[in-house]
């Protein structure tokens, strides 16, 4: 049985349908790409997993997570698998965080509403995912406002906030695009790197083709709302089957070195 | 409190720490030592001048004008801290209520706060003093909720703001329950907006008590410095000093308020912040607001002295 399942996601706003019958699976331990323009659906397709679409949107259609059916289901028990069985990382760390809080206590968050740890505990787990993404002196990170990280630092934590309840299945929403480059790179080492200890199954979403193949075994090509392609990565970026793909990897092979390249080089200039 | 640190950055904050604390170091001795009873009637003290026994003079009655100023006081303070107290807990309620419900609940809600905001703060205080007694706490009430629901209009269009960003959706994909999310992440993120309101509204509070105890509506039987005011204000013409002192004493509580609610505002909004001390070694790039008030008109360019730039 597949971890998640989704049939025939449909969204809705009023007349416009923004995610047009969408399907696909997701296995333990399997990371999965979904790539596409902006616009495409990508983002709305990963939040009605797990419940977060804005409240005129209509859903239709069947998410089912390790068994159960998700779609309609109450807030209230949605929000009890939000952070402990799902995660979601977002795409721009300078607004993911709440900048009037320290983030050991952001961290901390979700071990205190699913694992029911007291303060003390929580914060010292929050010290230990800090230190388990790798900042540096993760006891004074987790004593830090987000204006005082790094942009690449701030989604260390979020991928520690993420992470925290151990989910079986990882959300990560263009969760590079807001970083620099030499970041990226880290950042994507790291998710993979996580990804593979803790057995997560990981849902990337991205409009940049050139990550792909870092971190995702198989792939879904989405525009205006629909799959137009999926397959395993290789043989999607090997040989593109639709017109739009081709155009995507044209797209980045035109801006720079070939992808697989581009990023090692880049990984190696930053260790 | 981090808001006021930020307060005592600019020179209007400081002036309007410096007043409130004056305000409230005087009603704390008020409770210690009053001079002479403020209520006592000597009729053989009418109209004495100031000297070292009656510091401010003698009213009309022979009462000693600094004791009763300073009885007054207390008033003045309950009201502003009670209104203000009382807005902020129908502002916040009603504000972040009808953000965070559905729209089928926070639509109206918010609709009939528009048709709240309609009543007329003193109309309504007069309406409720009418109909129970001029006590203090009526006063406190009526104040209270009309500058609530003006407050509540704000709050709910802040909250409305902290909604759409990312860190909100980050709590929620976390699991973080409703109730928690506006404990933790919305209320801290309106806090300061909420402060500066709270603070020109316990100015506000201060006025409208003033008049109604001048215009002889509120209870008699504490002396406040509005009901003083339409006293002395009777025999103004024969005796117009004595009236500097509950006058004065009035505006500079207000402006206390007031230069507090500013100072936080500047303190709080990001494009004010580069004024004030820290901008005092960069002369060459006041903010816009600052360089138009404050021109030097014999020297364009140069701060005023004790202008904002200053340090």
């Amino acid at each position: 049985m597949s971890l998640l399942a989704v049939t025939d996601l449909t969204v809705r706003f009023g007349e416009s349908t923004v995610v047009d019958r969408v399907s696909f699976s997701i296995e333990r331990g399997e990371r999965l790409a979904i790539i596409g323009e902006s616009g495409s659906g990508k983002t709305l397709t990963a939040l009605s997993v797990i419940g977060l679409v804005p409240d005129a949107a209509v859903v239709t259609g069947s998410v089912v997570f390790d068994g159960q059916e998700l779609l309609g289901r109450r807030d209230r028990e949605l929000s009890k698998l939000r952070g402990e069985a799902i995660a979601m990382v977002f795409q721009n760390p300078l607004t993911a965080l709440n900048p009037l809080m320290r983030v050991g206590k952001q961290i901390a968050e979700p071990l205190r509403r699913h694992h029911d740890m007291d303060r003390a505990a929580a914060s010292r787990a929050a010290i230990e995912l800090c230190d388990r993404v790798g900042l540096p002196e993760p006891d004074r990170a987790a004593r830090a406002f987000p204006h005082q990280l790094s942009g690449g630092q701030r989604q260390h934590i979020g991928i520690a906030m993420a992470l925290a309840c151990r989910p079986a299945l990882l959300i990560a929403d263009e969760p590079t695009t807001a970083l620099d480059v030499t970041v990226q790179a880290d950042v994507l080492a790291l998710l993979a790197e996580l990804i593979a200890s803790e057995e997560t199954s990981l849902l990337f979403i991205t409009h940049d083709v050139a990550l792909v193949p870092r971190v995702a075994d198989d792939v879904l090509v989405m525009r205006h709302g629909a799959i137009v392609e999926s397959g395993l990565v290789g043989a999607i970026i090997e040989a593109p089957q639709h017109p739009y793909t081709q155009q995507l990897l044209d797209a980045a092979r035109k801006t720079a070195l070939p992808p697989d390249e581009h990023l090692d080089e880049i990984a190696v200039g930053h260790d | 409190m981090i808001a006021f640190r930020y307060a005592l950055r600019s020179w209007t904050g400081r002036l309007g720490v410096l007043l409130i604390g004056v305000l409230v170091l005087a009603v704390a001795v008020s409770y210690v030592w009053v001079p002479h009873d403020p209520a006592r009637v000597v009729p053989g003290d009418k109209w004495l001048g100031m000297s070292a026994d009656h510091w401010f003079g003698t009213n009309g009655a022979g009462k000693d004008l600094f004791s009763v100023v300073l009885v007054g006081a207390r008033i003045s303070l309950f009201v502003a801290l009670a209104s203000s107290l009382i807005a902020g807990v129908i502002g916040l309620a009603l504000g972040v209520l009808s953000a965070i419900t559905p729209r089928y609940v926070g639509e109206p809600l918010a609709n009939l706060i528009d048709v709240l905001i309609a009543l007329p703060t003193l109309v309504l205080a007069l309406v409720l003093v009418g109909l129970f007694k001029g006590s203090l706490l009526t006063v406190s009430a009526a104040i209270g909720f009309s500058s609530g629901v003006v407050l509540a209009r704000i709050v709910r269009a802040e909250v409305a703001r902290v909604l759409t960003q990312d860190f909100i959706l980050a709590a929620q994909s976390s699991g973080t329950s409703t109730w928690r999310t506006v404990r933790r992440h919305i209320l801290p993120n309106i806090a300061p907006i909420a402060i500066v309101q709270l603070s020109l509204i316990a100015a506000l509070a201060i006025l409208a008590e003033a008049s109604l105890s001048y215009l002889g509506l509120t209870s008699r039987s504490r002396p406040s410095l509005g009901f003083e005011l339409g006293e002395l204000q009777k025999t103004v013409t024969v005796h117009p000093w004595p009236v500097l002192f509950p006058g004065l004493v009035l505006v500079l509580a207000t402006l206390g308020f007031n230069l507090l609610g500013d100072g936080l505002r500047d303190a709080t909004d990001p494009r004010l912040r580069t004024s004030g001390p820290r901008a005092a070694g960069v002369p060459t790039s006041p903010s816009p607001t600052v360089s138009t008030a404050m021109v030097n008109p014999l020297m364009p360019g140069a701060p005023l002295p004790g202008g904002p730039s200053e340090p």
